[in-house]
């Protein structure tokens, strides 16, 4: 049998909402005296599950009775929704925070990143940044000293290493930050959406080291994200979470097509609780939907009409090429489009302080009936994400328009089924028929 | 039944009291040096005169306290010249002040930090009494300058062997400072009020340490005050050492170390508490 790296015995985490602040005394001096008695923790057995759009409540069960195991060497990859207990799970896994029931057993050393440059200061140059990174995140500066070289060629930021980070654009910045990260030296390594950052050259390259880690030094990885297709590539299994809860654990396409295929109509639309949307000083999302021609959330989308991604967002101070961008995927997730914004702003490419909506109209005749996810990512290309891209799905349901004809099967084949256009005519008549 | 594998860490919901990370954080010490260095380059970076703003600042509190306590409220300095003895209490007073407010913020300020990654959390208070001790270095130099003009310009004041306990006055002072700190960042994390008290209470507990004024020069009444304060019998002995003035007494010396031990034990302990699972109060 192969030995494990990491055992998670019915771990659960509770965390208390709401403000910290009167009565938590009281709470802390209830708890005190319950655990002199020899009871369980008071507060611990209000239990609620997991569900943001509920209400009500002083506390809520981030994570419930997690159980899973990991080999050496393997990588797996973590999927779910918003709020399924992913980031929970990582930061227990990082000790960031002690689980509040249950245990966790870890094998070999361990680093996570959670986020690319924790540490980082502005004023000391790249060089010091490297070594105090790379302290912070458990390494010694022996081992940092061997592979600084390694490091800097990485992030192809030789040239400045001697320059305070202030001056890095933010692109030099993250592919600094990430060169440290890549180059720990653990048994086991933990990745939050770090690969979510930098141009697509660099996360490509990213992605590479990523694999290079687990196949050439046999290192054990747990890889959350939303991009499907990396955890594809990268995670031969995969865990899927939803609610706090381990939903389904196997092989990746399976536990992929699961996670595409679950959650019900009510996905056409995004919105957040106030204070919980995703945003920043710069801009704050309020809303993503997709609407039937008639501008409608509630009903079958057909292949027949178009349909429309609508993404409503507020921003705070001017932004500058800022680009609203779609991909979408097929459940088994192939990804099949993606388009953006970026060309649809005006000559300025500066969005001054405002409500805004990008509507992206995928024509009608385009795509097929079944599921699609859509991921939708806030940058400035090239430069910054203002907060990691968000996910949705919908189902198109009623097939509309056919050119296939008369069919076997429940609808066309492929991921599209776009209206293309096709010419017949005789080009010459046959001999004996034109007699 | 499968055998069991050795693990090499298991987290589970509370830690035991007393299971001190020690050998991790010797592990880190590389940290701990960094840490320092960054203090150092952060503090100073733009600013003109560098870090000659370690020197001028006690200078400058030395001449305002020589004028008001001095020449205004005529407190009794032991006979000692004015600024050299403000100098002594100054130099000790401030490694403690400054070490304790500092330590004090360490969840708070680094909440960023140890939200994204775990390591020895004590790390940072100790990398601040740290980065304080040479800061102490360079004041302790001012100082000498200053004696060393009043030991050979013939004023009643002179060096004597007493002065090599130095070092362990030194560990006293980093000993408190990190200890009361660190039980007040503890609990900071949840009572945010302690922060308000804090800076509130160091102000004032300078007065009831010798630090403007010989402890010989307190009525016998708040006599006791002055002895239960842990701080007193450290200053007291470094000016009996280095200025040959004030109530220098071994006894005083081994009840600060006491205080010392048992505060550092306490903080150690909680702290240790809090670290596990302060990321979700903070």
């Amino acid at each position: 049998m192969p030995d494990l790296a990491l055992k998670l015995d019915k771990v659960s985490k509770m965390y208390r909402l709401g403000q910290v602040g009167t009565g938590t005394l009281a709470h802390d001096i209830n708890r005190a005296l319950a655990r002199i008695r020899g009871k369980e923790d008071p507060f611990a057995q209000v239990g609620l599950v997991n569900d943001r759009e509920e209400a009500g409540g002083d506390y809520v069960w981030a994570l419930e009775d997690i159980n899973f195991e990991v080999t050496q060497g393997e990588i797996v990859g973590i999927i779910g929704r918003n709020g399924a207990g992913k980031s929970t799970l990582l930061k227990l896994l990082s000790r960031v925070t002690a689980p509040t029931k249950g245990k966790i057993f870890i094998n070999g050393r361990i680093a996570s990143l959670l986020e690319v440059g924790t540490g980082f200061h502005p004023d000391l140059t790249g060089r010091e940044n490297i070594y105090l990174n790379g302290a912070i995140l458990g390494m010694t500066r022996k081992e940092i000293t061997a592979r600084f070289d390694e490091i800097v060629a990485f992030s192809g930021c030789a040239k400045y290493i001697d320059t305070p980070v202030k001056r890095y654009s933010s692109g030099m910045y993250v592919r600094l930050a990430f060169a440290v990260a890549a180059h720990l030296e653990t048994d086991i390594l933990i990745v939050d959406e770090v690969l979510a950052v930098g141009d697509a050259e660099f996360q490509s390259k990213c992605l590479g080291k990523m694999q290079d880690i687990s196949r050439n030094s046999h290192r054990t990885v747990l890889f959350v994200s939303h991009n499907m297709a990396a955890v594809k590539r990268l995670c031969p299994r995969s865990i899927l979470m939803d609610r706090g809860r381990v939903v389904m654990e196997g092989r990746t396409p399976e536990v992929i097509e699961r996670y595409l295929s679950s959650g019900g109509e009510a996905d056409r639309v995004l919105r957040w609780p106030k204070g919980e949307a995703p945003g920043n000083a710069e801009l704050v999302l309020e809303s993503i939907e997709v609407l039937d021609a008639a501008g409608r959330f509630d009903t079958a989308l057909s292949t027949a009409d178009p349909i429309d991604i609508k993404v409503s967002y507020q921003v705070l101070s001017d932004l500058r090429n800022l680009r609203i961008s779609v991909t979408a995927s097929s459940t088994d997730a192939v990804e099949v489009f993606s388009t953006s914004d970026y060309f649809f702003q005006d000559k300025s490419h500066i969005r001054k302080p405002g409500r805004y909506e990008s509507v992206c109209r995928l024509p009608a005749k385009f795509l097929n009936t079944g599921r699609y996810s859509l991921e939708i990512a806030v940058e400035v290309p090239m430069e910054r994400e203002l907060f990691k891209p968000q996910i949705m799905a919908f189902d198109v349901g009623e097939l509309g328009h056919n050119q296939m004809g008369p069919i076997n099967a429940a609808k066309p084949a492929g991921v599209l089924h776009p209206e293309l256009e096709w010419k017949v005519r005789r080009t010459r008549a046959l001999q004996d028929s034109a007699a | 039944m499968a055998e069991e594998p050795q693990w090499t860490r298991v987290l589970a919901p509370r830690r035991s009291l007393l299971s001190l990370p020690l050998a991790e954080m010797w592990a880190y010490r590389d940290l701990l040096l960094l840490l320092v260095r960054r203090d150092f380059v952060a503090m100073y970076t733009q600013t003109i005169l560098g870090p000659l703003w370690f020197v001028i600042q006690p200078i400058l509190t030395m001449i305002v306290f020589t004028v008001v306590f001095g020449n205004i409220a005529g407190i009794s300095t032991d006979g000692v010249p004015g600024p050299v003895f403000y100098l002594a209490g100054l130099t000790c007073w401030t490694y403690f002040a400054d070490s304790l407010t500092k330590t004090s913020e360490t969840f708070t300020l680094n909440a960023s930090i140890f939200g994204k990654v775990y390591f020895p959390r004590a790390i940072m208070p100790l990398s601040i009494v740290v980065s304080n001790m040479i800061k102490f270095g360079v004041q302790f130099v001012l100082f000498l300058v200053f004696a060393g003009y009043f030991w050979f310009s013939g004023a009643k004041v002179a060096p004597n062997l007493v002065a090599l306990t130095l070092p362990f006055l030194v560990l006293l002072l980093a000993m408190l400072s990190l200890g009361a700190g660190m039980i007040v960042s503890s609990l900071t994390t949840k009572y945010r009020d302690l922060r308000f008290l804090l800076t509130f209470a160091v102000q004032l507990f300078m007065y009831a340490t010798p630090v403007i004024y010989p402890a010989s020069a307190v009525p016998e009444k708040y006599r006791i005050l002055i002895q239960i304060n842990p701080l007193s019998p450290i200053i007291e002995t470094f000016r009996y050492g280095f200025l040959g003035q004030g109530n220098h007494s071994w006894f005083g010396l081994l009840y600060s170390l006491g205080v010392a031990v048992v505060l550092m034990i306490v903080a150690l302990v909680i702290f240790n508490q809090v670290e596990n699972d302060f990321m979700d109060t903070v």
